[in-house]
């Protein structure tokens, strides 16, 4: 690993101290203490990103990029700060490397409109899989709809893997690019990003990885993934909603048009002709989502202080430990068994709608997700309406399984 | 059981669930609407038998939640022998039920069997389960359109 790189050998976990930095977790819901399950929704707040966004606008308010007073070159620097952090943490080469977007979907479609737009001809081809969010295939429709251009998707298994097989066929010249999501959000599988970028690269075809449940769970070294872009949400990682980032080689973003016209992605502007501004602000036009770029920056100090390989290790833990206890329950299937999961546990209950589950559950203070994920191909293809999901993050315990589990056993009985 | 669930999840409901009336296919309906909610994916497929502007048989099929389920099959028994604009005038009153804005014990009681749903009121986010079956009938008494969603 490159010495810029932030992840450091793993600490202890300590799972008290954690639980008490995040303030909503003592809330209580139908008089039951709140047990957080839909983590792959969004993600909790630590107080020191809660804290920040109040500091911000207490004390630092100030459009960035323009002004020449004190307060417009304070915050310019907390956010460029926390640009060079998520930099260190993804260990990008430049800070150039790294676009803040809205979110995932934000910077997905970024990238399908800019990669459309400057590199797609009619009759090319992307690849994507059968178990994209929604975010990573609509965009590609509208772009392919746009161009004229064919999207090819690899299919899985019954456990929810790719058939990896089938994506080399899948590669000829038409081929112009791969896009795939590095862990399924309804299934929880972690799909073989190395193997696939290297396959590609063979090929000279670039990678876009949606990232959006891989960040919060899984070391992410972009230089030696070598993926060429990739996607993610600060409120998945415990940063605020509303920011997000896409990360891109500097190569291929100074090869692509802008995204969006407007302030800060020029650098001159007259009615014949616009140049536009150097990396990564020819990407970022208009004012700048600033407090919560900030934030973001605390959010990934929280997770490095605790080290995302220390709460890898932890949510692995819990993720078997979760789903060894539903699978005693012999009314109940799980959706998505690939060998290689993160944090993610879908499953179907025998005769009760997932959406009776989400509403029951609740009940006892267990807050999960129900429905489709935003994967509707995906249910199709397992020929089901829907799931119920639990999602874990760094602060849930063994206790709080227990909990779901004795709930989900509690409306089987009173189904049946 | 809490309360509020129980009164969401009355042994009614329950039951309906469980073994839904009228769940079948109507080979010789002369109405037919199709259902759906694209937010949580509950899908209907009702069939009616309309004979002199009285609906003579019902049948339905799909998948749903409980709540989606048995307000389909509990609908399905009710407008049997109904004329259609009784049953019109009794979706509007199911509907000011599930939404709240029924109020009145006398009033609620006439409702029959479908009192039960009074629960959903507190759960806004169910009101559409509960309504689905009936959007779906409006549709198929007025043959119009094939397919209705929830979110139009």
């Amino acid at each position: 690993m490159n010495k810029t790189a932030v992840h450091t050998e793993p600490k202890i976990f300590d799972i008290e101290k954690i639980r008490s930095d995040f303030p909503i977790l003592r809330t209580t819901v139908h008089g039951k203490p709140l047990c957080y399950l839909d983590n792959a929704a969004t993600t909790q707040k630590p107080q020191a990103v809660i804290d920040k966004l109040v500091e911000f606008y207490t004390t630092m308010n100030a459009n960035i990029h323009r002004g020449v007073h004190f307060l417009s070159e304070l915050s310019t620097k907390e956010f460029e700060d926390a640009r060079i952090k998520i930099k260190n943490f993804i260990n990008a080469k430049s800070e150039k490397e790294i676009i803040f977007t809205k979110g995932t979907t934000d910077s997905l479609n970024l990238a399908a409109i800019s990669f459309g737009r400057g590199k797609l001809k009619p009759g090319d081809e992307i690849i994507i899989t059968a178990m994209e969010h929604h975010s990573n295939i609509v965009p590609w429709q509208l772009i392919a709809k746009e161009k004229d251009i064919k999207l090819r998707i690899v299919p899985i298994t019954d456990n929810g893997e790719i058939i990896f097989e089938e994506f080399e066929k899948m590669i000829n010249e038409k081929t112009k690019l791969v896009s795939v999501v590095y862990v399924s959000n309804s299934l929880g599988t972690v799909n073989p990003v190395e193997a696939i970028i290297e396959t590609a690269h063979k090929h000279s075809i670039p990678v876009i990885l949606d990232a959006a449940q891989a960040i919060q769970h899984l070391t992410i070294d972009v230089q030696k993934l070598d993926c060429d872009m990739l996607a993610f949400s600060g409120h998945k990682i415990y940063g605020p909603t509303g920011i997000g980032v896409l990360y891109g080689k500097e190569k291929l973003l100074n090869e692509l048009p802008p995204y969006q016209g407007g302030g800060d992605m020029i650098s001159k502007v007259t009615f014949e002709e616009t140049t536009f501004n150097a990396l990564p602000y020819k990407f970022e036009a208009g004012t700048s989502n600033i407090a919560d770029a900030i934030a973001l920056g605390t959010a990934i100090d929280y997770v490095s202080s605790i080290g995302i390989d220390s709460i890898a290790k932890y949510e692995g833990g819990l993720l078997t430990y979760a789903t060894e206890s539903i699978s005693k329950i012999p009314e109940i299937r799980v959706i998505g068994e690939a060998k290689k999961k993160s944090s993610v546990l879908s499953f179907v209950i025998n005769n009760i709608h997932p959406h009776d589950v989400g509403t029951f559950v609740d009940f006892e203070g267990v807050a999960i997700r129900t429905g489709h994920h935003c994967t509707q191909p995906v249910m199709d293809r397992y020929n089901i309406p829907a799931t119920s999901r639990a999602s874990f993050a760094m602060y849930n315990t063994k206790e709080e399984v227990d909990t779901l589990i004795n709930s989900l056993k509690k409306i089987i009985e009173v189904f049946n | 059981m809490d309360a509020e669930l129980r009164e969401l999840y009355q042994q009614v409901i329950l039951d309906h669930n469980k073994s839904p009336r009228n769940f079948k296919k109507l080979e010789n309906a002369n109405h037919f609407a199709e259902g759906y909610n694209p937010l949580c994916g509950d899908k209907i497929d009702l069939y009616l038998i309309v004979e002199d502007n009285v609906v003579k048989d019902v049948g339905f099929q799909g998948s749903g939640c409980a709540i989606s389920k048995a307000s389909a099959s509990l609908m399905s028994s009710i407008i049997k022998g109904m004329k259609k604009e009784e049953a019109e005038r009794l979706f509007e009153r199911f509907h000011d039920l599930v939404t709240g804005k029924l109020t009145g014990e006398a009033e609620i009681e006439e409702l029959g069997k479908l009192a039960v749903f009074a629960g959903v009121r507190d759960f806004p986010a169910r009101v559409k389960c509960a309504s689905l079956a009936w959007h779906t009938l409006i549709s198929a008494l007025h043959d119009g359109k094939k397919v209705i969603s929830t979110e139009e």
